[in-house]
């Protein structure tokens, strides 16, 4: 029997039974689709976090103290004051593959304006952080190098703490805000940045020279972070690389010591945020694949009862000429069909789904063209597999008790 | 002197069921020729059945030879038996067999798809030839459900022609029906044996044995009596003198 035969017995016997097929085929359009919409959903926060992350900026390096360890206790990293200013000019100066650097140094505490308070967090930073970190300054303008050395009480300030000490749409420009119990002037605002991908407020801020935090609000002399840009993407392991022996050379660390401070890239970030959103995408695939599992098992099932209720058509074939083989081949199209045009509805309903919950729920999603390859081929595969346990039994039945059954 | 069609020499066929050994087939010897009209009868339990199936190449023997059209059928295996049975023999089952939900037409053809010889085109004429040669042309279209008994069974001979078999083998194939049915169905079959077909009929109605032209009994796995059927009936005059049924009317 050739294939277009087949074929024609297969859509003849579905004909049959048309309600059973379309039955049976729920069970694979419901496993494909939820397959296509699963990945979907979390290929689209996969590919909006790292959109995220590389708003950022995409050749970001940070550089933190590393966790220090005294007696066997690990200290938490704020402790440690193993970067200072001169790292950040020994990095200037040294790191041909870096072309901006800033020192970074927080704190957090009450912003009052007049009769309004809130909480906020103060970010003591260099001249070039807004470059390094893609913050834009919306308008007033940027403290200068000037203001740095003298620790001059300006500040900018982002669009949370406008909101919330000024009510919204404010200009605060030329007005004096204090933080703690310094007084601040105005110089800048921020423009808005929206959450991270950590859920955090990136608006709820307020730059200042971070000589004037480390003078005049936090009286230290440490940094908590060095932000700097390498000159590419490309060329930022060799400036992580540059970076990290400026910094063992000027802390003075022996051949052989631990670093006492830490080197983070953008890219590092990008890849371990993927990483997480892609066990969530194997999270909810598998759930979705279980969903599949189960709609093979189904056809599996509606095959076993109709090879028992066809054993005399069964019979019957085989006295009128045919083989064992035509049997099988048969009972086989008809469950690879079944589940094949079960797949190619769940495609299209998985798409539609996804389309679905991006405009309705606003989350991003991408339909990935290898996973509709994938879940067709995974449907073929079910069919064929599922299928051939059924179709062997029908293939094997003896034609003459075939014929006789009841 | 005619072809012989089927020759069967010392058959035996023997079940083991359990520890028992059922002898079914204690040495047969049989020969059918090219227009022959053969009804095997017999009880049950005579091995009729067990005859038939092994005629009909559906089951093997377990000793004797047996020569269908020329051919030993014992040196075949199963893919060659498919094949023999699609080329050379047609069969006619008491229940008919049709597919449901399947139209006279499609159902005729059936036989055709297994064979790779015949395109599309073919096939649907040679079926359309059959359902002619059994009066149903007008019915092709219909379902089994929508077919009277009769012409269920019409549609199954006609099935079982499509692929002008050198013998076909019927089974029990006037049993589910009523007299009248029946002798229509009979003399269906002697049109077609006056045509020159080859027929074996299993039965064990001795009237319907009277339509056929060669009678062979069977009990007990042996070939009790066997002659020619002397005062043979005529289905179509049959047919023409029974009383009008009035009882559905």
């Amino acid at each position: 029997m050739n294939y277009t035969n087949l074929s024609k017995v297969a859509v003849n016997a579905l004909r049959r039974n048309k309600l059973r097929a379309i039955l049976t085929m729920l069970g694979i359009i419901i496993g494909v689709a939820s397959v296509i919409a699963m990945l979907a959903i979390g290929q689209g926060s996969k590919k909006s976090i790292q959109d995220q992350v590389s708003s950022m900026g995409s050749n970001m390096i940070f550089v933190m103290p590393s966790q220090q360890r005294m007696g066997g206790v690990q200290l938490g990293n704020t402790n440690s004051q193993s970067l200072t200013v001169n790292d950040v000019e020994a990095i200037i100066k040294e790191c041909p593959s870096i072309t901006k650097v800033s020192p970074e140094v927080r704190s957090s505490g009450q912003a009052i304006y007049s009769n309004q308070n809130s909480p906020t967090s103060i970010y003591g930073v260099g001249v070039d952080y807004p470059d390094i970190r893609k913050v834009k300054v919306k308008s007033g303008r940027m403290f200068t190098d000037r203001e740095v050395k003298t620790s001059a009480k300006v500040c900018l300030l982002g669009k949370t703490v406008i909101t919330n000490l000024f009510g919204e749409n404010a200009d605060p420009i030329g007005l004096t805000v204090r933080f703690g119990r310094i007084p601040l002037t105005v110089i800048g605002v921020l423009e808005e940045k929206g959450q991270n991908s950590f859920g955090q407020d990136q608006d709820d801020i307020i730059l200042a020279p971070y000589t004037t935090v480390q003078k005049r609000i936090l009286a230290v002399t440490y940094l908590q972070t060095i932000s700097a840009s390498a000159v590419s993407e490309a060329k930022s392991s060799q400036a992580v690389e540059e970076l990290t022996n400026v910094l063992r050379t000027h802390h003075k660390l022996k051949e052989g010591a631990d670093n006492d401070f830490d080197v983070r890239t953008q890219a590092e970030l990008i890849s371990t945020l993927s990483s997480i959103s892609n066990i969530l995408t194997i999270l909810l695939g598998a759930i979705a694949g279980i969903s599949l599992l189960v709609g093979g098992i189904g056809i599996m099932n509606i095959m076993y009862v109709s090879v028992t209720e066809r054993t005399r058509e069964i019979g019957l074939r085989m006295a009128i000429g045919a083989r064992g083989l035509d049997i099988l081949m048969q009972f086989l199209m008809e469950s690879i069909m079944l589940s094949v045009i079960g797949g190619i509805i769940g495609i299209l309903l998985g798409i539609g789904a996804s389309s679905v919950i991006s405009s309705v729920m606003k989350w991003p999603v991408v339909v990935m063209p290898a996973s509709v390859v994938l879940s067709f081929v995974v449907c073929t595969a079910i069919g064929i597999f599922f299928g051939w346990y059924p179709a062997r039994k029908a293939a094997s039945l003896d034609p003459i008790d075939a014929l006789r059954y009841e | 002197m005619k072809k012989t069609i089927i020759e069967v020499k010392n058959l035996r066929k023997e079940f083991h069921v359990g520890e028992v050994t059922v002898r079914a087939l204690r040495g047969i010897n049989m020969e059918i020729r090219e227009g022959d009209f053969v009804a095997i009868m017999g009880t049950s339990g005579s091995g009729k059945s067990t005859m038939l199936n092994i005629l009909g190449c559906l089951d093997k023997p377990t000793s004797g030879d047996y020569l269908l059209d020329g051919l030993s059928v014992a040196s075949l295996n199963k893919n060659e038996l498919a094949a023999l049975r699609n080329n050379k023999l047609g069969f006619v089952f008491q229940s008919y067999n049709l597919l449901p939900r399947t139209t006279a037409l499609e159902n005729v053809e059936l036989p055709l798809f297994y064979n790779s010889k015949i395109k599309a085109k073919e096939r649907k004429e040679i079926a359309l030839n059959a359902l002619e040669a059994v009066g149903l042309a007008d019915r092709m279209h219909h379902t089994p459900n929508q077919l009277s008994g009769g012409q269920q069974q019409r549609v199954a001979i006609a099935r079982s022609l499509v692929n002008d078999p050198v013998v076909i083998f019927a089974d029990e194939a006037t049993g589910n029906l009523d007299t009248r049915t029946s002798y229509e169905v009979m003399s269906l079959f002697q049109e077609l044996n006056a045509k020159g077909k080859t027929i074996v009929f299993v039965t064990h109605e001795p009237d319907i044995a009277r339509f056929t032209t060669r009678n062979v009994i069977f009990r007990d796995g042996h070939i009790i009596r066997e002659g020619d059927v002397e005062d043979r009936f005529n289905a179509r005059e049959m047919l023409d003198n029974m009383p009008i049924n009035t009882d559905y009317e």
